[in-house]
């Protein structure tokens, strides 16, 4: 069984491709043959964050429209073997992408033996969001601890629960929320929202939570997924995110501020 | 809590202010949305069979489905003007 996940969030510059390529990334490190897709039609990214822009040669669109063979517009990753990429068109046609075309990639993807299809949302609700999210078998909704975020993860929460296959067959996309951006001091301090308030306003269950942390951006600036950078926090987060999406029991960290010493705590220094 | 940071203790306690925002306007957006989609006709025809009778205000009339475990409560309620 070939497993379709969604990675969304309503708003733009919560971290979707940032999260699509360490998910993706993170399964294939544990052995599954996992495909990432691009659905950001116009707006091509996530090959830049995998960093492998310059070995596009086909894209999603060309697939749908027969330009080219799936095999050969995948994208073997340089690290993983396992990995393949599928990158977005820069076409500005927005229907270039329609349901049979998804679905005839994905399960020619299905029949090839991928277990993981990892579908990279993205922004708003338009047509483009709504072909990621339909074929999913689960979702992960990225939100920052921040309103304008919450309300649009939201509305996209009613999106996953009446606009999708699953939704039209009577069963449901198995949907969680991942944190990023997340500043614990701040949350100790009152000053951002704790993940338990995100999880309390939204009602579904939390994958993982990232902290905020300049690897992100190292990461993205050298398109190597944030997930392989070593000593990151950000890295260790996104490994006990992909350990949950598997089935691990593993609980959450970097959620509480770190421990600070006797003048660090007598004069507040940070 | 370093003994000097009431000196930078002004943006304490607005997560909590965005926690009930979020709140308040989730409900009301996730009520508009499971709404059925007969709820706008529904209130302004029962507007227009109160207003045979009593001269109310649009605003007066509020309708309100809710979900309470396993059935659906459809609430009206109508605020009639003071004599």
């Amino acid at each position: 069984m070939t497993e379709i996940i969604v990675v969304t969030s309503g708003k733009g510059g919560v971290g979707k491709t940032t999260t699509s390529a360490s998910l993706a990334t993170g399964l294939a490190k544990r052995g599954m043959r996992v495909a990432v897709i691009d659905f950001d039609i116009g707006l091509r990214n996530l090959d830049l964050v995998m960093g492998c822009e310059r070995r596009v040669v086909y894209d999603f669109v060309n697939v749908i429209q027969g330009d080219c063979t799936l095999k050969q517009a995948l994208i073997k990753d340089k690290r993983h073997d396992m990995l393949h990429v599928l990158a977005a068109s820069q076409t500005r046609d927005k229907d270039a992408l329609t349901k049979d075309g998804v679905q005839r990639v994905l399960d020619e993807l299905a029949a090839d033996g991928f277990s993981h299809v990892v579908c990279d949302s993205p922004a708003g609700i338009e047509k483009g969001a709504h072909l990621a999210m339909y074929f999913a078998d689960r979702a992960v909704v990225v939100v920052n601890p921040e309103v304008s975020s919450v309300r649009d993860s939201d509305r996209i929460l009613g999106l996953l629960a009446s606009k999708t296959r699953r939704a039209e067959n009577g069963t449901e996309v198995k949907t969680q929320l991942l944190l990023t951006r997340y500043n614990a001091k701040r949350v100790a301090a009152g000053e951002m929202m704790s993940v338990e308030d995100v999880q309390e306003i939204l009602g579904i269950d939390v994958l993982g939570v990232i902290p905020e942390s300049g690897d992100v951006l190292a990461a993205s600036n050298a398109g190597v997924p944030v997930i392989l950078q070593p000593d990151s926090d950000a890295a260790l987060a996104y490994d006990d995110a992909v350990a949950r999406l598997t089935g691990e029991n593993v609980p959450l960290r970097f959620t509480e501020p770190p421990k600070r010493g006797l003048l660090q705590r007598l004069f507040g220094a940070d | 809590m370093g003994i000097f940071d009431f000196l930078k203790s002004r943006n304490r306690g607005t997560a909590s202010v965005a926690k009930e925002r979020l709140r308040i306007i989730v409900q009301q957006e996730r009520s508009a949305r499971d709404a059925p989609d007969y709820l706008p006709t529904l209130k302004r025809e029962l507007l227009e069979v109160i207003r045979k009778y009593v001269n109310v205000d649009p605003e007066a009339v509020n309708v309100q489905l809710e979900r309470e475990d396993g059935h659906e409560v459809l609430e009206l309620s109508v605020a009639l003007p003071g004599r």
